[in-house]
C-alpha cells in the first residue's frame, strides 16, 4: 500500500492508518478514497498528492 | 495612540513596527504592520490583533473607540503570532468575547496559548457568517493562504474584505492606504511578500482568485502594510496576483552565487555579460551581503537564474547551500538554470548546487562551467557564451 504526501502542506496519507475524522477506515489505498476526499490538513484536492 | 476610522464604524487598530528588520529571515528594511480591524455595530467585533510587544497600542487604539470590555467577538484569521499574539491580552481585556476561527485556527490556538481551552471559541467554516447588527461578517476559509488555519473575513454591507496575509507588504508607514503613499513602491513590496510567503501556494492563490472574482470589494484590508481603496489600487494588486500566481515571468536572469577570492565572481560577471548582450534584463546578487527575501522577489517573475559557488571541503559556500534550501522550499516553477563555479583540487560546488537545483524542479539547460582557481581567459569566454545562450533561451520561452 504506497503512501501519498500533500505537495501543499506536507501531509502523509498513510493507507494502513487511513483518515478516520473524516470517515476514511484504515486499510483503504489512496485510489480508492472519493474525489470529494481533501487533504485533513489544508483542504488540498487528491490530485495535488504524489506518491511516496 | 487613536484608531483610525477607515469605513463609518470600521477603525484600524492595529501597531506599526518601524523597527523590525528580519522577520524570522524575512529581510524588512522597511518594517512592517500589525493590522487589526474593529467594526462597532450592536454587537463589536476585533478582526485579528497584532504581537504580542504591540498588544498596549491595540489596545490603546481599541480604547479610543469603545471600552475594550465590551467586545462581543474576536475574530482570529490566523493563528501566526504576528496576527494572534495579543488574543490573550484582548481576552483578558474582554473575558466573555466569543473567539471565532476555522477549526484548524480553533485547534491552532489551543496549541499556542496554553489556557485558552477556557475561552468560548466558535469554529467556522465556508457560508457560515456572523450577524453584528446593520453589518455581518462572513468567513471565507483558504487554507494554506498561507497555513492550514487561514481565513478571510468578509463585510457585504460595507464591501470591506479582510483578507489576513493575502495581498500584505512588510511596509511601515504612518499612513494606512495605498493612495497615500503614493512615493513608496507598495506593489513591489506586495511582490517580495508573495514571493516569500505565498510562492509555494500558488495554485490555491489562483483558485481563490477565481472564487472572489465576483465579490464586490471597496476596499481590501490586509494584516500587513497599507489598505487598498481606489478602484484603480484593488485591481493592480489583484491582477499581480494573478500573475504572480499564474508564473508570468520576464525576459530576466538572477545571477545568484558566493565567492572566496573572486574566482567565482569573475565568472558571474563574465555570464551576466553575455546575458546583457544577449539582449535580457539581469539582476547580480552575492549572497553573502544581499538581502535574500529580495532575491527571492527576483526570481519570482524571472525566466532564468544561474547559480556559482567557489568549493569549500568538497562542497558549495554555506551560503549558496542555505539559499538553494529556501529557494527549494520555495517551489518556483517553470525556470531554467545553470551552475558554475570554481575550485582548487578536489571540486564539488558545481556538483551540490546541480542536485539543490534539479530536486526543486528546475530544468538545468546548460552544462555546468568550472574553473580551478583562477579562471584564465578561456573560461571567461565559455562563461559569457554560456550567458548569450542562455539569454536566445529566455527569449524562445
Amino acid at each position: 500500500m504506497d503512501k501519498y504526501q500533500c505537495t501543499i502542506c506536507g501531509y502523509i496519507y498513510d493507507p494502513e492508518k487511513g483518515d478516520p475524522n473524516n470517515g476514511v477506515a484504515p486499510g483503504t489505498e489512496f485510489s480508492a478514497l472519493p474525489d470529494s476526499w481533501t487533504c485533513p490538513v489544508c483542504g488540498a484536492p487528491k490530485s495535488e498528492f504524489e506518491a511516496l | 495612540m487613536k484608531a483610525v476610522e477607515i469605513k463609518k464604524d470600521v477603525y484600524w487598530v492595529g501597531a506599526i513596527d518601524y523597527n523590525v528588520r528580519n522577520f524570522h529571515g524575512y529581510i524588512t528594511p522597511r518594517g512592517t504592520t500589525y493590522n487589526a480591524y474593529l467594526v462597532v455595530d450592536e454587537k463589536t467585533a476585533l478582526i485579528d490583533t497584532v504581537k504580542s510587544p504591540f498588544k498596549e497600542e491595540l489596545l490603546a487604539r481599541i480604547r479610543s473607540v469603545m471600552d475594550p470590555a465590551e467586545l462581543d467577538y474576536l475574530i482570529v484569521n490566523h493563528v501566526e503570532m504576528d496576527h494572534s499574539g495579543s488574543s490573550a491580552a484582548v481576552m483578558e481585556a474582554a473575558p466573555e468575547a466569543q473567539v471565532i476561527a476555522t477549526g484548524k485556527g480553533m485547534e491552532f490556538l489551543h496549541a499556542h496559548y496554553h489556557g485558552s481551552e477556557e475561552w468560548d471559541i466558535k469554529a467556522v467554516d465556508k457560508g457560515d457568517s456572523l450577524k453584528l447588527g446593520k453589518r455581518s461578517l462572513q468567513f471565507i476559509p483558504s487554507p494554506m493562504l498561507h497555513w492550514p488555519d487561514t481565513m478571510f473575513t468578509y463585510c457585504p454591507e460595507e464591501r470591506i474584505l479582510f483578507s489576513n496575509d493575502g495581498f500584505g507588504q512588510h511596509i511601515a508607514t504612518p499612513q494606512r492606504f495605498h493612495d497615500e503613499v503614493e512615493d513608496r513602491d507598495i506593489i513591489d513590496e506586495a511582490k517580495k511578500y508573495y514571493a516569500n510567503i505565498l510562492l509555494p501556494f500558488s495554485s490555491l492563490v489562483s483558485k481563490k482568485l477565481a472564487e472572489l472574482k465576483d465579490v464586490p470589494v471597496d476596499i481590501v484590508c490586509p494584516s500587513h502594510g497599507v489598505a487598498f481603496r481606489r478602484k484603480e489600487d484593488i485591481e493592480q494588486v489583484v491582477s499581480a496576483y494573478s500573475r504572480w500566481a499564474a508564473g508570468e515571468s520576464l525576459d530576466k536572469a538572477v545571477i545568484i552565487y558566493d565567492t572566496m577570492y573572486s574566482s567565482t565572481e569573475k565568472m558571474a560577471r563574465a555570464i551576466e555579460d553575455g546575458l546583457i548582450d544577449g539582449g535580457v534584463d539581469t539582476r547580480f546578487y552575492n549572497l553573502r551581503i544581499s538581502d535574500w527575501s529580495e532575491i527571492a522577489k527576483e526570481v519570482l517573475d524571472a525566466k532564468a537564474i544561474v547559480v556559482g559557488s567557489a568549493t569549500l571541503n568538497n562542497g558549495p559556500l554555506p551560503t549558496v547551500a542555505g539559499f538553494l534550501t529556501y529557494l527549494k522550499s520555495l517551489r518556483p516553477k517553470g525556470k531554467i538554470a545553470a551552475a558554475f563555479g570554481s575550485y582548487g583540487w578536489g571540486g564539488g560546488a558545481v556538483k551540490v548546487i546541480t542536485e539543490y537545483l534539479e530536486s526543486t524542479g528546475i530544468e538545468l539547460v546548460e552544462e555546468p562551467i568550472q574553473t580551478r582557481f583562477v579562471p584564465p581567459e578561456e573560461v571567461l569566454s565559455a562563461c559569457w557564451d554560456m550567458g548569450a545562450r542562455i539569454a536566445k533561451k529566455i527569449k524562445e520561452r
